[in-house]
């Protein structure tokens, strides 16, 4: 089973769209999943909806997590702290641009990688 | 602490961040994203919305609780942030606190805001508000002196460089700006302050 990918921006339609992307590239073979905009309905992101996103695409192999700006970065570190033991050491916030990081993520999940090199596959992007 | 007290408390932390929405929302949009004033004010209102339940809990579960209740509401970097706070706040906590119980606790309290930012002082954020209110707390100091360290402290960010969070890709137009996490940490010790009379 390949690594999962989870994308959150604090905007629903940037983490649609960069979903969209990451299906165009690697079809039905990596699941994904998004999740963007907080809990009042603005800009912003939502540890509970991050977490039902993860929760939403599991792997046993692994979720990488694809997100824009601080917030989301922290709030995504908060959700996988809040998982289940046995599940959060297998999910990784990538260090990574979005959009990029998430096609080029899925592109090397979708080839069996572990989540390690997924992570970073992905994090090199930014050298 | 008796349930009277632990209401007040609960009350006036969240009134110090609802009544100052406004203010705390227009220094976000000087150097942030201009939505830390409404954020906080959403994870507050969450946390009133059921105060009777949330102050009828042993103080640790108390601040657990409205921790965890600013993580999930809030929707910015300051839910983690601050909720974080709280949580570990208590966590750290025993039911009946004695000063040097409290002065422990904020103090991991604010170890674990450092690890959750990756940040530390210096970097214009809440951190130059907590750390020298901790440093103040442990050097004995009483309710005035505390809320005067917080005050001064949330002042000292206006000329700071900012190097963590939205405002750092401002560079060097950050500088001249109070820091909004930095302002609402001053106004919520404040009030806890005002509201424990101490």
């Amino acid at each position: 089973m390949n690594v999962s990918i989870v994308i959150v921006s604090h905007s629903p339609k940037i983490a649609e769209g960069t979903a969209d992307m990451v299906r165009q590239m690697v079809g039905e073979a990596v699941p994904v999943a998004w999740t963007g905009g907080d809990p009042g309905g603005g800009l912003g992101t939502d540890v509970a909806k991050i977490i039902a996103a993860i929760d939403s695409v599991w792997s046993p192999a692994g979720v990488a997590v694809l997100v824009d700006l601080g917030g989301a970065e922290t709030n995504a570190e908060m959700a996988v702290e809040m998982l289940d033991k046995e599940k959060r050491d297998r999910v990784a916030v990538c260090s990574a641009p979005i959009v990029e990081g998430a096609v080029i993520a899925a592109t090397e999940a979708s080839g069996g990688s572990s989540i390690d090199t997924v992570r970073r596959v992905a994090e090199e992007l930014y050298g | 602490m008796d349930q009277p007290t632990k209401e007040k408390l609960v009350k006036a932390l969240a009134a110090s961040v609802i009544e100052h929405a406004e203010e705390l929302t227009e220094l976000d949009q000087a150097i942030g994203d201009g939505d830390h004033g409404l954020n906080l004010k959403r994870g507050f209102e969450a946390v009133l919305a059921d105060l009777p339940g949330l102050t009828a809990k042993p103080l640790p579960d108390l601040f657990k609780t409205l921790g965890m209740t600013m993580v999930m509401k809030v929707g910015g970097a300051s839910g983690p942030l601050v909720g974080t706070f709280f949580m570990d706040l208590g966590k750290a906590l025993p039911e009946d606190p004695a000063r040097a119980d409290l002065v422990a606790a904020t103090g991991k309290a604010l170890t674990a805001v450092m690890a959750r930012g990756k940040s530390e002082p210096g970097q214009k954020t809440l951190l130059d508000v907590l750390a020298p209110v901790q440093a103040a707390l442990e050097a004995g100091a009483d309710g005035p002196a505390v809320k005067a360290a917080a005050f001064a402290a949330a002042d000292k960010t206006v000329p700071m460089l900012a190097i963590r969070g939205r405002a750092s890709f401002l560079g060097e137009r950050s500088i001249g700006h109070m820091d909004p996490g930095a302002r609402s940490s001053s106004l919520m010790i404040a009030a806890a302050v005002d509201a424990l009379g101490v």
